[in-house]
């Protein structure tokens, strides 16, 4: 019982990160019906430059914000330099270009960095925590990782609910004709949107980096089970991704805990599969059209 | 008269492979056994790619199980050489089977995020039962070249006759599969999938059987990477591997299958050079090592905004040959795009 609830709580922390992970991939999909395959080789990129600062200053909050911010600046120059080139051009050419993308910045990385293991250092303490004598599995850095990715969510909520350009960004990727009619500048949505995915997926980068260590294809994995956490809540939807993040972190915690961490990927393939035979638009799309 | 063609075409380039295999030295020997292998692998991507206009960056995934067949077959029952290549390549398009199952019912995206996940997660397998996959060490695998050829003959020369010969097999089995009814009703499932039914194919079972024929392909390319490198191990299948046979694919010109031959030659021979180049500028072996890896997203990047048909698509536009019908210029998934965001589709918001 005791290894049940370390288990979850461990999971919950993990599951926040292939939330984050999905939400960059679920903003970027609504937008431009693209599936960004750089994602996590973005947020390495990212990761790499919030590693130099801090190597630089000494301090991790210094890093952290360099991290968000080249993720922006990352994903709207992306968007704008290639991304455009594919946006309405047959689904093949965007997988290839974002691959290409994948490809050249870990090359990139790999040429500036080298390819050794880097290790990240954590925001806050990674000692377990306790409840009373019973140790919970998780550390202050585990929660700081969860409620991190809590708050950039909740941001994302208010941003697209609450302010204008949330509308506009809900318009344009809602009926892009439309929205273009009525004065929207679809294009520079789309830019936002990259951007603001850039932004998601750096935080990922950085938090879940203190766990995995540093090094060019380090994101690789993290990412695919980001991809899977987007289908299980559907590509569509933002509370899907973080929901399908979350399940998917502690029912992967628990087959790493039980079974053994070499089956996590197996696993993940196997959910990726039955959910795609089962309910191929996800847990929480509302579309009904076919999607897959 | 297909036929013909394509074994006398298969015929002069065993020559020039015989030539070159004679008068080169042993390490270009070595180097055309692995343009071999990856003309065979990409070959196969480039009939499901270009053919069958689904996507698989998850080909290495076959790849492994085709070594990791060879190694086994061979260790503990002994099989030799002429039986381990069609019964890897079997043992693949099995699996390819059952992905191909899945994968009918996936278009573009969705297709290529699962055969990646497929990609990362095939090898920690054998890291998961050592018992029998050898663990992170793999396993060794032992062929010896005939004795009738003499001692003193090079063995890379024989692994690369091996090799070439099978790739050469292969490329006219694949070009005639291309020229056939099979072939064509690919491309009509690949250009308008709803067309293609009306018409009375079988669109899940065709494009089975595109999955089919490419783990075939990767699978046998996997058996003959195993043999001509003397063993297998899950560090050999990565990602990456994957990701280069698609880079592969796509740099060589997808709507050919003369573009499998110019990719292989670009993935095996532009790393060496490049590195070459670079290690003699007195840059450091990493960063040597990494420029090809910068420079293919580059041109992958670089080839599907400006030349979609990569080399091969180059290389007839230049010499004033019109692509055949069977390979048009735009090479299409069915497309998501079409689907326009209809009424039903209630927007919410993030809450």
């Amino acid at each position: 019982m005791r290894e049940f609830i370390q288990f979850t709580l461990g999971g919950i922390s993990f599951g926040m990160i292939y939330a984050a992970i999905a939400l960059s991939l679920v903003l970027i999909w609504r937008g431009t019906r693209i599936l960004n395959y750089s994602q996590g080789a973005m947020a390495m990129l990212t990761t790499y430059i919030a590693f130099t600062v801090i190597g630089h200053t000494g301090n991790y909050w210094a890093g952290f914000a360099a991290a968000l911010a080249a993720g922006v600046l990352l994903g709207a120059v992306i968007e704008r330099t290639v991304i455009r080139q594919v946006e309405n051009k047959p689904p093949l050419n965007a997988v290839v270009v974002t691959i290409g993308l994948l490809v050249f910045l870990e090359g990139l990385a790999g040429i500036i960095y080298g390819g050794q293991y880097r290790s990240f250092p954590p925001a806050f303490s990674i000692t377990g925590l306790r409840a009373g004598s019973v140790p919970l599995g998780v550390s202050s850095n585990d929660v700081f990782v969860a409620g991190a990715v809590l708050a950039a969510a909740l941001g994302l909520a208010l941003l697209f609910r609450y302010t204008s350009a949330g509308l506009r960004l809900r318009a344009a990727a809602f009926n892009a004709y439309a929205a273009r009619l009525l004065g929207v500048r679809v294009g520079r949505m789309l830019t936002l949107g990259w951007a603001l995915a850039g932004l998601i997926g750096a935080l990922a980068g950085v938090l879940v980096s203190p766990a995995t260590f540093l090094y060019p294809a380090s994101m690789d994995s993290i990412f695919v089970l980001g991809f899977t956490a987007a289908v299980i809540g559907g590509l569509d939807s933002p509370v899907g991704a973080v929901v399908g993040g979350l399940i998917l972190g502690v029912a992967l915690n628990y087959v790493g805990g039980y079974l053994g961490s070499n089956l996590v990927p197996i696993f993940g393939l196997a959910a990726l599969i039955v959910i795609l035979m089962i309910r191929p638009s996800g847990l929480f799309s509302v579309s009904t059209s076919r999607q897959v | 008269m297909t036929l013909a063609r394509h074994v006398g075409a298969a015929i002069v380039a065993a020559v020039v492979i015989w030539v070159l295999s004679v008068s080169l030295s042993s390490f270009r020997d070595y180097q055309i056994a692995d343009i071999a292998v990856y003309v065979v692998a990409i070959a196969g991507l480039t009939v499901l790619i270009g053919l069958s206009g689904q996507i698989s960056l998850g080909n290495g995934a076959f790849m492994a199980i085709g070594a990791y067949a060879t190694a086994l077959l061979q260790m503990h029952l002994g099989w030799p050489l002429w039986a381990l290549f069609p019964a890897s390549a079997a043992i693949a398009a099995v699996a390819g089977v059952a992905v191909g199952a899945a994968a009918a019912r996936l278009h573009g995206p969705y297709l290529a995020g699962a055969t990646l996940l497929l990609a990362v997660a095939l090898p920690s397998f054998a890291t998961q039962f050592p018992g029998v996959f050898g663990g992170d060490q793999g396993l060794a695998v032992s062929v010896t070249a005939p004795a009738a050829l003499g001692a003193a003959f090079p063995p890379t020369r024989w692994l690369a006759w091996v090799n070439a010969g099978t790739a050469l097999i292969v490329l006219v089995l694949l070009a005639n599969l291309v020229r056939s009814r099979v072939g064509r009703s690919w491309q009509a499932v690949r250009d308008d999938e709803a067309a293609a039914a009306l018409a009375g194919l079988n669109v899940a079972r065709l494009r089975i059987l595109a999955f089919i024929v490419s783990a075939a392909c990767a699978g046998l390319a996997g058996s003959m990477l195993a043999v001509y490198s003397s063993q297998v191990s899950p560090g050999s299948f990565t990602v990456t591997l994957s990701i280069a046979l698609v880079t592969g694919a796509v740099i060589g010109g997808l709507g050919s299958l003369a573009g499998a031959l110019w990719g292989s030659l670009v993935i095996v021979l532009v790393p060496t050079y490049v590195t070459d180049v670079a290690t003699s500028h007195g840059l450091s072996s990493t960063v040597a090592a990494n420029i090809p890896v910068a420079a293919y997203g580059v041109v992958l990047i670089a080839v599907m905004l400006l030349f979609p048909n990569g080399i091969q698509g180059g290389l007839r536009r230049f010499f004033g040959l019109t692509p055949p019908a069977a390979t048009g210029p735009h090479i299409r998934f069915n497309s998501l795009r079409r689907r326009q965001p209809a009424s039903e589709h209630q927007e919410e918001g993030t809450t």
